[in-house]
């Protein structure tokens, strides 16, 4: 089921080879195979359907460039699609001129939240922007400790109330400390909740609410499912996002949750986690994560050299 | 989603006597797949409504059941030999529960709840936290521990070797006559040929250092996974010796359709479903609830 996208679509080639144009006719087989190729990378059926769509019409009487075969071009304009929807070129953090710039971290339980913290942290320490981390999670058990000992090891101070206190509390108190210690970025770890958690939901937009941050980033694991939509929407109807991470891409999932993140929220994907240790961030580029959710890479660069 | 809320109505409608025509397909299809039971399961499914569809002229509510079937079955499969109907460590003998999963995919909180359970019913209860290399998970099982009224045997020294609390922890569920051990690994992607190394070892070890107890091998899977859970399950099978499937987060919107092709390619009985936070949200997996929610978007 991990075939690259170009062995799969053999047959549906040989109603392209020998003609000249890509048309409706001829590239149904090719769109329903690039559909079960997304399909079988995680994307959202909805996101599938509008993409496929979306193909169809830029395909339709296409040129055939000189010495590429018509199959091949065909994946590039899906490829070219893909980079296009999931936006073209990488977004840096935001920072703000007057300083603390706030980053809220939010999403689902056990996507990377409080690894993707520690993690942005020292990415910022590395462009000489001081942190402070600060630990709303109260609920899971030692999720403190956690942000306390990530913190530790990358030498960037973390603020905690412990664990009764309010959480909305906690991100007040901690944007103020950031703010009179003269601190460049204030990273706020939450706890993981469900978007159907009104209650949790609620509580997220209340900490939004009082510490107006600058950036709110969703982190996603990129071995979610078709789920990736409606959270994405949830989250960002409700909370307004301004952007995602997009982790565990160490695995090797397809990743198709990321084209169905940016196609419902609009919001560029701005980091990538590839690991459990703090070092391991990078920074989003679509061309690579085309290439993945079609589990292709060769076939580009054939095309490129024509 | 308006659609999904209505599809079993939506299926009445359309789906008319005998073969299923293009709309009632397509709703179907779209209903599983929108549940991450994945392409190749969900031609699966289908192409067995139909021979059934074209077998034997039926009524649209027949025809719904019928999936329904189709779809129990395939979760029922792995259970068919044994002739226990209910899941539980056995008592005065030493039980041991591996439990493996990928990062942040529930282990943890999943053996809390297990441990909860497990010493409500008066079983003799010990857990060996195994997971020494993530950031705080010895002080977070510790905290399930005392919650559950259940020891921990763990090894304070930082980045310690797993497998060698897993031999302490066997010993010591030896010297103390426990009837379940509950073992909490360390989350791991399956690609990581190191780290699904590590598990291999520890469950060597268990084997060898407990030649005598009965040991089941879980897996966690997530149930907003998607179709990565089918390639997780066959890696960790060979890793582990997989015995069994628990599927968390079941009280979110995704449906865990995933588990359904883990089910039926690797023959694996999901045993427990997690939904939720707390230490009471665990059951007893059952194909009917399951089947149902996964329908009833
Ligand atoms: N392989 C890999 N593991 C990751 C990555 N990011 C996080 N993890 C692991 O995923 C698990 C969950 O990470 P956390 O940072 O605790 O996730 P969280 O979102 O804060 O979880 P909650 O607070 O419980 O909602 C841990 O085992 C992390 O080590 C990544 O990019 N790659
Ligand atoms: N909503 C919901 N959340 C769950 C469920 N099970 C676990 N969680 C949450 O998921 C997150 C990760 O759970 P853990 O038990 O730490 O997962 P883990 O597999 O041990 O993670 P690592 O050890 O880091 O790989 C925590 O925030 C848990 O509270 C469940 O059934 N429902
Ligand atoms: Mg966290
Ligand atoms: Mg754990």
């Amino acid at each position: 089921m991990f075939d690259a996208l170009s062995d799969r679509l053999e047959s549906a080639w040989k109603k392209l080879r020998g003609q000249d144009k890509i048309s409706q006719s001829n590239i149904q087989d090719a769109l329903r195979e690039v559909r079960r190729a997304l399909l079988e990378a995680d994307v959202n059926l909805q996101v599938v359907k509008d993409f496929i769509s979306e193909v169809e019409a830029k395909a339709q009487g296409a040129d055939v460039l000189a010495g590429v075969r018509p199959d091949q071009q065909f994946i590039k304009i899906v490829h070219d699609e893909l980079v296009q929807v999931m936006g073209a070129e990488n977004v840096p953090l935001a920072e703000t001129e007057e300083q603390p710039t706030i980053v809220l971290m939010a999403g689902l339980q056990g996507t990377g939240k409080t690894t993707a913290t520690a993690k942005l942290a020292l990415h910022l320490r590395k462009l000489d922007r001081s942190c402070l981390l600060v630990a709303t999670d109260v609920y899971r058990p030692a999720a403190i400790d956690q942000l306390v000992t990530l913190g530790k090891q990358i030498d960037v101070p973390v603020f905690d109330m412990g664990s009764d206190a309010d959480p909305v509390e906690i991100a007040r108190q901690g944007v103020e400390r950031g703010r009179t210690e003269g601190i460049n970025t204030v990273i706020i770890d939450t706890a993981g909740r469900l978007q159907i958690d009104e209650d949790m939901m609620g509580e997220l937009a209340r900490i939004k609410e009082t510490v107006q941050p600058h950036e709110t980033l969703l982190v996603v694991d990129s071995m979610t499912g078709q789920e990736a939509a409606n959270l994405t929407r949830t989250f960002h109807e409700q909370i307004g996002i301004t952007g995602a991470i997009l982790t565990k891409l160490d695995g090797d999932s397809r990743g198709g949750a990321a084209l169905s993140v940016r196609q419902i929220s609009g919001a560029p994907i701005k980091f990538v986690g590839v690991g459990e240790k703090v070092e391991a961030l990078q920074p989003f580029y679509p061309d690579r994560m085309a290439s993945r959710i079609l589990g292709m890479g060769d076939v580009l660069t054939l095309v490129e050299k024509a | 989603d308006k659609t999904r809320r209505n599809i079993l109505n939506q299926l009445k409608a359309i789906v008319g006597q005998g073969p299923l025509n293009q709309a009632a397909v397509a709703e179907i299809e779209a209903a599983l797949l929108q549940a991450d039971v994945g392409v190749e399961a969900t031609d699966y499914i289908i192409s067995e409504l139909q021979k059934k569809l074209r077998a034997e002229v039926t009524a649209p509510e027949e025809a719904i059941a019928f999936l329904k079937e189709i779809l129990r079955d395939m979760l029922d499969q792995p259970l068919k030999e044994s002739h226990k109907s209910s899941f539980a460590p056995d008592k005065e003998t030493l039980n041991i529960w591996l439990i493996t999963g990928v990062n942040g995919a529930g282990k943890t909180t999943t053996i809390g709840k297990i441990s909860h359970l497990a010493q409500k019913s008066g079983y003799k209860c010990l857990i060996g936290a195994a997971d020494t290399f993530r950031a705080a998970a010895v002080e977070q099982v510790k905290v399930w521990g005392t919650r559950s009224g259940v020891e921990v045997i763990s090894n304070p020294g930082k980045n310690t070797d797993p497998a060698a609390v897993v031999f302490d922890a066997i010993a010591a569920a030896q010297a103390r006559e426990t009837e379940l051990l509950l073992v909490d690994t360390a989350g791991r992607l399956q690609n990581k040929k190191n780290l699904m190394d590590e598990l291999s070892k520890i469950r060597r070890i268990i084997d060898k250092k407990a030649p005598k107890a009965k040991i089941e091998s879980l897996l966690v899977l997530d149930a907003t996974l998607g179709q990565n859970g089918l390639r997780q399950a066959e890696v960790f099978s060979q890793a582990a010796q997989l015995s069994g499937v628990v599927l968390t987060k079941l009280d979110g919107t995704a449906k865990g359709g995933v588990a359904l092709a883990v089910v039926q390619q690797l023959g694996l009985p999901i045993r427990f479903i997690g939904a939720g936070e707390g230490i009471e949200d665990l059951r007893p997996f059952s194909s009917y609830e399951f089947v149902e929610a996964l329908l009833s978007g």
